[in-house]
């Protein structure tokens, strides 16, 4: 008996108008008399909304000159902004020392992108982060052959990201300690994390802050002083693991009990198991919600204004006081906005890119 | 080599282990079948202890198997184990993947780790994907990497839970070949499956559990053409067809 051979039909390919540009546009907008419309609605609102914004935004715009000319147009005043910029970026800061946080935060921005090139191992980049702090508070604080400069006088953007950072790379690894902390086996471990979740959890920022400049210096020995950015920088870190832990323990919730018996049977001990396979995985599955709780961080700082400190949104309602710049609240806080923006989108682009990793090992 | 002595094992209220006794000698190659809910994949994890049993002795190579961590982790370097869902580490490459219980086990240096996988992803046919991740392979090759990922342990003891059961049919004889070439090395192996083909070549032994105990034990001859008891009888009926 002969067998005939099985031959493959080539692949053809798809008829016209399957593929590119004009067919998206019908498929996504104009794919039955519902879109449409749609289509044309939201075509029709953002033709009446953007001619006013562009006008407001660019056009009618003053971007250099002083209030006067400012005063006489009808669009924004940028020109304001860029007078005090000094005052957005350092707030109160000692100007004749700014070299000091413009460094930090040229380390800060040189830091964030060797890590979001990836240039260097990951265990490099942990001690990176950490060199970053201790050389940014040594920077901004003084001390050890620089000049002293009091917490009180710290503000702006310059607070702003100081806080942020620390606060999230404080926050993740005490969260991921009492995610573990809440699923150990150890009863007690186990109670105790639990508490400390779920009490911080039922407590409001704007009350932690409170407690952390209030109530922190009463359990401290007298000799001990913190500085009031110190005091609150406990509190934010301490709310926000307490919402990455509960991030992350979803994280690990979801991960299949055969990895942690695949690891147990090849003999890996606790440690090794958490951090060589379950966290890894876990992490990967949270990273949407975890970047998530950084952006909430970084935008919960705002809230530090409540104690008095002048941070970035506080220093934008001091500047719009300024007699010489009365009336440009509008532009203070429009820029206030758009920077918190940028960082926040750059968060969630970084977010974004590691995901897509995690999803190539998929596919 | 493993020697378990009148073990119990309940879950809650549920007896699932009652009264287990088997002695396996070194190099022997032992095949335990039985019916879904029987106890064998608990017997076989009961022991790297995976499960934890009650009452009774389990004792692996000289190890006795009790809450000291020492003697767990002891027994879990020689002993591999396979399991019905692979259970790969999804996140990391094959590669990866074999070299992790070299390296953080057994101390290994990365380049002789890196050499011992890969002589182990030849020997099961793969080589070539090592750099892939888990996701991207078959059922079948995936299972073939679970066993590459065992043996680089060079373990004393296979342990082996339903290897094949979750593989598409056509992918079921390149795991199976694997196994045979293994147990003609000498391996000692516990293998829970109902490959009765697999049983009747290799296996010294044929161990047959219902109801959390086992009911009969006999080389694979006698088991197929002349079992004992006539739970095995019915059983065979079911499968043999």
């Amino acid at each position: 008996m002969t067998l005939s051979v099985f031959q493959p039909a080539p692949d053809l390919p798809p008829p016209p108008g399957q593929t590119g540009f004009w067919r998206y546009v019908k498929e996504h907008f104009f794919k039955d008399a519902l879109s449409s419309v749609l289509t044309v609605l939201g075509l029709l609102f953002i033709y009446s909304i953007a001619g006013p914004l562009l006008n407001w935004f660019f056009l009618d715009a003053v971007f250099v000159g002083d209030a006067k000319a400012c005063n006489r147009a009808d669009g924004a005043c940028w020109a304001f902004v860029g007078a005090q910029v000094q005052l957005f970026l350092f707030g109160p800061f000692p100007r004749d020392i700014l070299w000091r946080p413009s460094l930090a935060g040229g380390l800060l921005a040189a830091v964030f992108a060797v890590t979001a090139l990836r240039l260097v191992s990951v265990r490099y980049m942990v001690l990176l982060w950490c060199a970053l702090v201790l050389v940014s508070y040594w920077l901004i604080g003084g001390g050890y052959g620089l000049q002293p400069v009091p917490s009180t006088k710290w503000g702006g953007l310059t607070l702003t990201l100081l806080l942020s950072v620390v606060g999230i790379l404080f926050s993740v690894p005490i969260g991921i300690m009492l995610a573990l902390g809440r699923r150990s086996k150890f009863g007690a471990l186990s109670f105790l994390s639990t508490a400390i979740i779920e009490g911080i959890r039922g407590i409001p920022l704007i009350t932690i802050i409170f407690m952390a400049t209030i109530l922190l210096p009463l359990f401290l020995s007298d000799g001990v002083q913190l500085g009031t950015v110190f005091r609150v920088q406990i509190g934010i870190v301490l709310f926000s693991s307490a919402y990455i832990a509960e991030v992350v323990r979803g994280g690990l919730q979801s991960i299949n009990r055969g990895q942690y018996e695949a690891a147990n049977a090849l003999g890996l001990s606790y440690w090794q198991t958490t951090g060589l396979i379950i966290l890894p995985q876990a992490l990967a599955k949270v990273l949407s919600p975890l970047i998530g709780r950084c952006i909430a961080l970084l935008k919960d700082t705002t809230l530090v204004i409540v104690i008095g400190l002048l941070d970035f949104l506080g220093i934008a309602k001091a500047a719009a006081q300024n007699p010489e710049w009365l009336g440009f609240e509008a532009e203070a806080f429009v820029f206030t906005a758009a920077v918190f923006w940028v960082m926040c989108f750059g968060l969630s682009r970084y977010g974004r890119s590691l995901e897509k990793i995690g999803a190539d090992k998929n596919h | 080599m493993i020697e378990l002595r009148d073990v119990n094992k309940w879950y809650g209220h549920f007896h699932a282990l009652k009264n287990v006794n088997l002695s396996v000698g070194k190099g022997e190659r032992i095949v335990v079948c039985g019916p879904s809910g029987s106890g064998k994949s608990t017997m076989i994890r009961c022991i790297n202890r995976l499960e934890v049993h009650q009452q009774g002795t389990i004792i692996v190579d000289g190890v006795e198997l009790d809450d000291q961590v020492q003697n767990i982790m002891a027994v879990r370097r020689e002993v591999g184990m396979c399991f019905q869902q692979f259970n790969l580490f999804s996140h990391l490459t094959i590669l990866d993947n074999l070299i992790l219980g070299p390296v953080w086990v057994r101390e290994m240096p990365r380049g002789q780790a890196v050499d011992l996988a890969m002589s182990f992803l030849e020997r099961v046919g793969i080589a070539d994907q090592h750099n892939k991740y888990p996701g991207q392979l078959s059922g079948g090759q995936q299972q073939r990497v679970a066993i590459a990922r065992s043996l680089c342990m060079s373990p004393k003891i296979m342990l082996f839970d339903e290897p094949t059961s979750s593989l598409d049919p056509e992918m079921v004889k390149e795991v199976l070949d694997v196994m045979v070439e293994l147990a003609q090395e000498g391996l000692t192996m516990i293998c829970v499956t109902h490959e009765m083909g697999f049983a009747r070549s290799i296996a010294d032994r044929v161990v047959f559990m219902d109801g959390g105990e086992i009911v009969e034990e006999s080389p694979p001859d006698e088991f197929f053409s002349n079992p004992k008891m006539d739970r095995t009888l019915s059983f065979l009926d079911q499968i043999l067809h």
